[in-house]
């Protein structure tokens, strides 16, 4: 199953000519990007690991994609998303945030219902992925 | 919700593990390509067509950048011989491409050895803005480091420091004063190896995205590329910033002055010819630098002569008298060695 999130996820994923072109739009703006990533796919889930700091004072696109690369060098089989903060409100807002890697293979959620007392069914989403110890989920077995 | 196998998406670099989607990648570029190759042919010359050279440096504004370096720039006759050469690569590459050759960029990076106020700084700021101009940076600005920006504290912080200065200079010039410093001959273990590796790294993997360019001393600098052969073998252009003749002094003293808003009296040039000859004859000469002192205590010297008069006109307030400059301590017989003498 194809996890989604974020500013473009009705569309196919980017490529990095692509995810160039909106960083400079981010940068154009003013707004500074960060790179996060993750193994765990829950929508919930909104705390990734943080790929170094976030960049300040950039002037050029190819400074954020050297970062996304050597992100996806080290984690091949995690997510990997850009965000850029507008700190203009007076406060951290995320303007804009994409994914830029995923897995090659996401097996999904399953859907457990729990039965409570007076028969209240709770709903949970359960990843397959998590079925693994952080590190090694969406390796290729 | 089920889990099926999703097909294999186009799109990110890092789906090229997976060789089927590589093939359907490669299959789609193709395509791409069809669809545009008829256009690109269009535009392509002849091989036997001949091309008007004058037109497209008029098109490209060669002629104006390398008019307003030699305006902008005294002497340095060889900075701007390379600047006309790039110019000239970039006007012929162009040309080239209409025909169907493509080249890869030139190797772009460069050292500027020099005494100090020779002008390393000015002209990698101008730099900058004329490599963007012709095409070769994308943005043109310039981030001016030295050792401190670079190397950290402790194991694992100079990685990120540096990583960090050169995602600033992305698109733009990566200026480094006094690059010698990076290494450290009497402490193997000093930190500033680290740095040295990733910048090589950096300028041989994003040749496109930034130029660097390292400044300092003649002599301290042949030391450096000896003990760092990768770095010298990545440095294309070597410029060497000769010192300044009295003339070329006096010739930017009158472009500093004019910059202020001040004018020499033309006595004052032939004083200021002597005060250059005796002032270098001194220890601790900063060519420009020095110049550009003398220019701030004939201003200092005139303000206070003004004051002793009653009225000034605006001739007055704009023109420096010799007397402005004989104050001097340079024109003192008995000049010890302390204290400034600009």
């Amino acid at each position: 199953m194809r996890i989604t999130q974020g500013t473009f996820s009705y569309l196919p994923d980017f490529t990095d000519e692509e995810i160039t072109a909106q960083v400079r739009y981010a940068l154009s703006n003013g707004w500074p990007l960060s790179v996060e990533f993750t193994d765990d796919p829950h929508p919930r889930n909104i705390y990734w690991e943080m790929w170094a700091l976030p960049m300040f004072d950039l002037h050029d696109a190819a400074g954020v994609l050297m970062e996304v690369n050597a992100c996806r060098t080290a984690y091949p089989n995690h997510y990997v998303r850009i965000n850029a903060y507008d700190a203009s409100p007076g406060r951290q807002t995320v303007a804009l945030s994409f994914i830029v890697q995923r897995p090659a293979e996401e097996p999904g959620f399953r859907l457990d219902r729990h039965e409570g007392s007076n028969r209240q069914i709770m709903y949970r989403a359960h990843s397959y992925a998590t079925e693994r110890p952080s590190g090694e989920r969406y390796r290729p077995s | 919700m089920s889990a099926p196998t999703p097909p294999a998406r186009l799109g990110f670099g890092m789906n090229q593990r997976s060789p089927q989607s590589t093939i359907e990648r490669t299959e789609q570029d193709n395509g791409q390509d069809n669809g545009q190759h008829p256009a690109g042919a269009e535009s392509l010359l002849p091989s036997d067509a001949v091309v008007d050279l004058a037109a497209l440096r008029g098109e490209l504004g060669i002629d104006q950048v390398l008019t307003d370096v030699e305006q902008e720039l005294v002497g340095l006759r060889q900075v701007k011989a390379r600047l006309a050469e790039l110019a000239a690569l970039l006007v012929v590459d162009r040309v080239r491409e209409r025909f169907g050759v493509r080249t890869q960029r030139p190797n772009l990076h460069m050292c500027f050895t020099g005494s100090p106020g020779t002008g390393k700084t000015t002209v990698a700021m101008r730099m900058a803005v004329l490599l963007n101009r012709l095409g070769y940076l994308r943005r043109g600005h310039l981030v001016s480091v030295t050792r401190d920006d670079l190397v950290g504290q402790y194991v694992g912080h100079t990685a990120p420091k540096t990583r960090e200065v050169i995602k600033r200079a992305m698109g733009g010039l990566l200026f480094i004063d006094e690059a010698y410093y990076l290494y450290r001959v009497d402490n193997e273990r000093d930190y500033g190896q680290e740095s040295i590796e990733i910048l090589l790294q950096v300028m041989e993997n994003h040749r496109d995205d930034l130029v660097v360019v390292l400044a300092g001393y003649a002599d301290r600098m042949d030391t450096f590329f000896r003990s760092n052969p990768g770095m010298a073998s990545r440095i294309a252009h070597h410029i060497d910033f000769p010192d300044y003749s009295v003339d070329e002094l006096t010739r930017i003293g009158d472009m500093m002055a004019a910059e202020l808003g001040y004018a020499f009296a033309e006595e004052t040039r032939v004083v200021f010819q002597d005060y250059l000859r005796l002032r270098r004859a001194q220890p601790r000469f900063a060519n420009a630098r020095s110049v550009r002192n003398a220019i701030e205590r004939m201003r200092l010297r005139q303000a206070a002569r003004l004051l002793e008069q009653k009225t000034v006109d605006y001739t007055d307030l704009r023109t420096l008298l010799p007397v402005d400059l004989q104050g001097s301590r340079v024109f003192q017989a008995d000049v010890d060695d302390s204290g400034d003498r600009d």
